[in-house]
């Protein structure tokens, strides 16, 4: 027996250049002491799973999953000139409305090349600092941080300041108690609404926390001084809401929350329409059409992308993974899935391609090949399973 | 009698009839199975030959034949209940059944105590 496909996310090929070995995040003993399996993954060792992926997968979905994100990075910019200057530095690489973020908001954003092609997503903040300054916070993806930073220093006038703040963990706890495991040990993030976030102290440890996340389910975002990450792990591990789960079931759970993950569904070679994107370019910055790759991206909202990204319900039970193709009825290779695999929630399998835009309409049946065997999908609407945010109308766990 | 490979088969055999599964260890380091394609009835296979594939939540693995034969079924179980593989997988989890066409290949496998020190290494 030998494996054929691994999830590649799983590999070390994204490990960022100049380094060799794995590096250790703060958790890790925290995860070994608890049967995490460790794997290297975005050039750190991570705890792929625990009990099994499954069993992890469906905890989340019902109570609440801890996860370690540790790997991803966490920036700070600041200017002299002040916040504004900031966010008008930012929107030439990014789409969204950086500066129309107030106090506390986040906003999903893109980080783009001249030619609109994708280098990271990554959520955006404004947030006020300890001296009562008003700065912006980013969480990129871990594989490419250290792209994302060359490049921005490239780009950015010089009056902005960038920081890595890498004696920051970050842990997300996801799922549907999660509020309720939160609140008992920081009382007041019940407040918080989806895509908003504040400042909270548990243990006299400042913690910057976030409602946000990446299953589709309610949930919190905690970036924590690593020297406390172990303590607060233990603490909300110690609520009977919560588990800790791994990366395999975070990739499972995005998968089924319609979510792309940078690397694989996302890439250079993609804009924001053709990722089906388009409501992270926000209407004053069409408007105004002034962020990188805008005349391209403008011209594709306006006569739609050739590929697109869609959802795929694929028949029968036999996972269909990046890498297999879509090929048109003569065989000829007219696509590709970037994500693929087995959704727990719904005991089928899913997958995200890249198709012609004639066939990206819910419905469309269309043909993968993968190892020489063909499978039956239709495109389907995503998320596959619904998110469960908790936004300001809704009452709670609505 | 039970003999296994290095590839993590096993193989019970009882007359001319073999009975081809993963191990448990196998299993384990899989995960969650969620998919197993076991080999047509009638299909001849050589030793070594890919025979089924076993997905599981994070990887498409091969199982390879351990000897040489001629399909005699599939485990038609498998296909509603694929996670037998991780609740059974050296029983009722079995792959496929075959009649074997050289006896002497078995040789060349591990009975079930140089498995174990063989998977203690790993």
């Amino acid at each position: 027996m030998t494996d054929l496909a691994t999830e590649t996310q799983l590999n070390v090929e994204d490990a960022p250049e100049g380094v060799d070995e794995p590096q250790i995040l703060p958790l890790d003993g925290w995860h070994r002491a608890r049967g995490g399996r460790m794997v290297p993954f975005a050039g750190y060792l991570m705890p792929v799973q625990y009990e099994g992926i499954m069993a992890e997968h469906l905890w989340t979905r019902e109570s609440a999953g801890l996860f370690d994100v540790s790997h991803m990075g966490q920036l700070v910019f600041t200017a002299e000139a002040g916040v504004d200057a900031v966010a008008r530095a930012l929107e030439a690489m990014l789409p969204g409305d950086i500066g129309g973020l107030g106090e506390g908001r986040m906003r999903y954003s893109l980080l783009l090349n001249e030619e609109g092609g994708i280098l990271d997503d990554l959520m955006v903040t404004r947030r006020a600092n300890a001296t009562g300054e008003d700065e912006i916070y980013m969480v990129v993806n871990g594989a490419t941080k250290y792209d994302d930073i060359g490049y921005l220093l490239d780009v950015l006038p010089e009056d902005v300041t960038m920081n890595l703040q890498d004696e920051q963990a970050l842990l997300a706890l996801q799922g549907p108690k999660a509020v309720d495991a939160l609140a008992r040990l920081v009382p007041g993030v019940e407040a918080l609404v989806f895509m908003t976030a504040g400042s909270f102290s548990w243990n006299g440890h400042a913690l910057w926390i976030s409602r946000s996340g990446y299953t589709g389910e309610d949930g919190f975002e905690i970036s924590v001084p690593a020297e406390a990450a172990a303590a607060l792990a233990d603490a909300l591990y110690a609520e009977p809401e919560v588990k800790p789960i791994g990366l395999g079931a975070r990739d499972s759970l995005r998968l089924e929350a319609g979510l792309p993950l940078y690397g694989h569904d996302l890439d250079p070679e993609t804009t924001p329409v053709m990722a089906d994107l388009g409501f992270a370019v926000s209407k004053r910055r069409r408007d105004a059409a002034d962020f990188a790759g805008a005349g391209r991206i403008l011209a594709e909202r306006e006569a739609g992308a050739a590929v697109r990204r869609v959802g795929l319900l694929v028949s029968g039970r036999q996972p269909v993974r990046e890498g297999a193709s879509v090929v048109a009825e003569d065989g000829a290779v007219i696509g590709r899935v970037t994500s693929g695999g087995f959704a727990p929630t719904l005991g089928a399998a899913i997958a995200m391609a890249y198709v012609p835009a004639d066939l990206a309409a819910p419905g469309t049946g269309v043909r993968l090949v993968q190892r020489g065997k063909v499978h039956e999908a239709t495109v389907a609407a995503m998320p596959f399973v619904p998110h469960r945010y908790v936004r300001a109308s809704a009452t709670k766990g609505a | 009698m039970r003999y296994f490979t290095e590839d993590h088969e096993w193989i019970e055999v009882d007359g001319q009839i073999g009975t081809v599964g993963i191990t448990d260890y196998a299993q384990g380091q899989l995960g969650d199975i969620v998919f197993v394609d076991v080999p047509a009835d009638g299909r001849s296979l050589g030793k070594g030959d890919e025979a089924a594939v076993v997905e599981s939540v994070k990887a498409a693995s091969d199982v390879y034949s351990p000897v040489s034969g001629t399909v005699l079924e599939g485990n038609t179980a498998l296909a509603d209940q694929p996670d037998l593989v991780n609740s059974d997988a050296e029983g009722e989890g079995w792959f496929f059944r075959l009649t074997l066409s050289d006896e002497a290949e078995l040789e060349s496998l591990m009975d079930e105590a140089a498995y174990e020190a063989f998977v203690a290494k790993l």
